[in-house]
């Protein structure tokens, strides 16, 4: 790990933290605000890869643990971490270490397609693996009410899995960081 | 805008060690969660609110940690009415309620730098392997980050706007990725440089 490395990581982490006063964007059908936070992992492992991504929410999350307000709607401290959806916290770093692997693996022959991919599989898919089965089992309810609790997120996080896509495609033609890191940190 | 959540006191549960209160958090909520009773869960909320008035806080602050939460909780108590009984519902989110009380109690007494402090300590007592110089440069670099990166934004915003492009996520993110990245990157080289190293 280089000092850029660590550099890199502390911006993503400070990036987390801008993508909570990122004006949140109103869903046109179900008037649910989507914030942009959640595109925070997809970016981080899409842009640095699996150990940099990954390890930039671990340093955001534990900047939040200590109690600075970086959560969207100025939310932070130890407390966060006991509520019903803290299992989508902790699904943020498997998110973008899962994207930031996958990328890797295609960073290659990366387009728009295998992008959107994946930040869908590893951005929802996994993140739901993980926080859905949570809350289920904090809050007592069986898995099908967890699901259909979450549901109403699921077009959000879509929309935000695509602009995620976009972004790290865009942002690999004009500073590509993988393969750099991919010759040092192996 | 980057203060934490602290308030400033000096009562007995302000003065302990950040150390030990994260331990006693950690076997509370455990205990809370494992012993699953309602009873338990009544007298550690008791208990909680003993450490709020012991730390001289009001319940408007006790407020101000539970509000974040309030919708969701609401949510659980609904389904738990739905799928269960007014009993369990009333015992799992008070429960919540709970936790989250204590845990924040921890964060309305400690500072954040003192939490650092002993997390650093800790982690280099824990192994001499983990690189507890890299983590407080990744944590401070952080800290210098985030009002930097929400200048950019701004900037960015402003100009995109003039050209009508304010609405379009991809006119800001790219730019501000691929702009506060290069700033990463001098930076790295200046610490390099200077062999902070």
């Amino acid at each position: 790990m280089t000092t850029r490395d660590i550099v890199f990581i502390a911006l993503f982490a400070a990036i987390m933290a801008a993508l909570a006063v990122f004006p949140p964007v109103m869903l046109p059908l179900l008037g649910v605000p989507i914030t942009a936070q959640s595109m925070g992992p997809m970016l981080a492992g899409g842009v640095l890869g699996a150990r940099r991504g990954g390890l930039a929410m671990v340093l955001f999350l534990a900047l939040v643990a200590i109690g600075l307000p970086l959560l969207s709607g100025g939310r932070g401290g130890f407390g966060v971490f006991f509520g019903p959806t803290a299992g989508y916290l902790i699904g943020w770093i498997v998110a973008a270490v899962a994207i930031g692997w996958m990328t890797e693996r295609v960073w290659h022959r990366l387009n728009y397609l295998t992008a959107c991919a994946i930040c869908v599989a590893g951005g929802i898919g996994l993140l739901y693996a993980v926080g859905v089965p949570w809350s289920a089992a904090v809050a007592n309810v069986p898995l099908s009410a967890a699901l259909i609790g979450s549901a109403p997120f699921l077009p959000g996080d879509v929309v935000k899995a695509l602009i995620a896509a976009a972004v790290i495609v865009t942002v690999r033609r004009s500073y590509p960081l993988i393969p750099r890191s991919a010759a040092t940190s192996r | 805008m980057l203060s934490d959540l602290h308030v400033p006191g000096n009562s007995p549960v302000h003065r302990a060690r950040p150390g030990v209160k994260l331990a006693l958090l950690a076997v509370f909520c455990t205990a809370v969660f494992i012993l699953d009773d309602p009873l338990v869960t009544a007298m550690s909320g008791a208990l909680v609110a003993l450490g709020y008035a012991a730390a001289g806080l009001r319940p408007r602050h006790a407020w101000t940690s539970l509000r974040p939460a309030l919708w969701p909780l609401v949510i659980v108590f609904l389904a738990q009415l739905v799928l269960a009984d007014a009993g369990t519902a009333m015992f799992v989110t008070g429960r919540f309620a709970v936790l989250i009380l204590a845990a924040s109690l921890l964060t309305l007494t400690t500072r954040a730098v003192d939490l650092t402090d002993s997390l650093r300590v800790g982690l280099e007592r824990l192994s001499p392997r983990i690189p507890a110089d890299r983590i407080a440069l990744a944590v401070s670099l952080c800290l210098r980050f985030i009002p930097l990166v929400r200048t950019v934004l701004e900037d960015i915003r402003r100009a995109q706007w003039s050209r009508g492009l304010e609405r379009r996520p991809l006119a800001l993110l790219v730019p501000l990725i691929v702009r506060t990245l290069r700033t990463a990157d001098e930076m790295a080289e200046a610490i390099e440089a200077r062999s902070v190293e």
